[in-house]
């Protein structure tokens, strides 16, 4: 997982975007049993408390389950994975937007771009 | 769910003649937290880290750990690291081990040398032929390698490379307690900010602002460095 936490936003939503990020990129799969708390927190050098409130928010997304003592796991429902990467393109696609804008061009005239690409490739 | 303080203080006030240290500070300090204590050189950290640890006593105002009044009890539960080396230089790092041993009833041994022999510090080996680095690192294993219920760390992060920074801080995560508060007294608030739950500014001895840190980055959309030096900018004598 990547975790590059910067101060200026809200350490467990940054926490909360990267596990997203991995989840839909497929670093892991579904029904995956997910690391604990300590261990993540470790790993992404934060507060244990601020890992744990991500991971429950990200349960209230139902991206993660909790299965009680034997821990979280990656969610097995294909809707919600689907819905998930969706979403995720589609925040990918609105930065990018917002990006052109900055240089006055609009999407339509982006996407052009972005098909060309295609093409010299 | 009552939130439960590990540490009340009501109206603290320290004056060293008269200059004023502290000046009539009530805060509460929730259990389970990471709180920064934040604040320019001479805004009265350290002072407050002495009073709390019962190396200072009040000019007046109270302060409770777990509802007891400083004291020989308070003591027994308050894990203190200093701003500076306190160790003998002559003493070898397992001597430091038996000292924490005898004092401390709440001292898990085989966990620090652990970490010790993780760090590659030899227990024969004396603190004066220690890195600086090394020194600060072993000081602080032997700190949080007491089973407390607060830990106060002045300045840990303060002589050190960005890597042992690290470690340090890992130490200080990977030994968390839900059942225990940590405080971190430092002005290298970028560093920490990342592990705090909770943070203090202080200026002239008093608390000008507090609270959660994701929140408080939620509401102004700056990390606490930089609300730090907006804060701070404005302030006389920083």
């Amino acid at each position: 997982m990547n975790w590059k936490l910067t101060g200026d936003q809200p350490v467990y939503q940054q926490i909360m975007a990267a596990i997203r990020g991995a989840i839909v990129r497929g670093e892991f799969a579904p029904g995956q049993k997910f690391p604990s708390v300590r261990d993540l927190a470790a790993q992404a050098q934060v507060n244990p408390n601020t890992m744990q409130r991500a991971l429950t928010e990200l349960e209230r997304e139902d991206l993660l389950v909790s299965g009680g003592t034997s821990g979280r796991s990656v969610t097995r429902d294909e809707a919600v994975l689907r819905a998930m990467r969706e979403q995720t393109l589609r925040t990918l696609a609105r930065e990018c937007a917002e990006k052109f804008q900055v240089f006055g061009v609009a999407p339509a005239q982006a996407a052009q771009l972005l098909l060309e690409m295609e093409k010299e490739e | 769910m009552e939130e439960r303080y590990t540490l009340k203080t009501t109206g603290l006030t320290k004056r060293y003649g008269d200059l004023g240290a502290l000046e009539e500070l009530t805060v509460s300090l929730p259990q389970g937290k990471i709180i920064g204590l934040l604040g320019p050189n001479g805004s009265g950290k350290t002072t407050f880290m002495k009073l709390a640890a019962g190396l200072l006593t009040p000019t007046s105002g109270g302060i409770e750990i777990c509802g007891e009044p400083v004291g020989p009890k308070t003591k027994a539960m308050v894990s203190y690291l200093p701003d500076r080396p306190y160790f003998g230089r002559q003493t070898r790092v397992s001597e430091q081990l038996d000292f924490f041993g005898d004092f401390y009833d709440d001292f898990d041994r085989q966990r620090a040398e652990q970490m010790l022999t993780a760090l590659g510090i030899r227990p024969e080996a004396r603190f004066r032929e220690l890195s600086k680095g090394n020194q600060e690192k072993a000081q602080l294993v032997l700190v949080m390698s007491r089973r407390a219920k607060l830990y106060l760390l002045d300045e840990p992060i303060g002589g050190v490379d960005p890597a042992a920074r690290d470690y340090i801080l890992n130490t200080i995560i990977s030994n968390y307690d839900p059942q225990a508060t940590v405080v971190i007294s430092t002005h290298l608030i970028a560093d920490v900010e990342r592990v705090l739950d909770e943070f203090l500014f202080l200026y002239q001895g008093r608390v000008i602002r507090g609270g959660n840190a994701d929140t408080v980055r939620e509401e102004t959309g700056k990390s606490l460095d930089e609300l730090f030096r907006e804060v701070f900018k404005c302030l006389p004598n920083c």
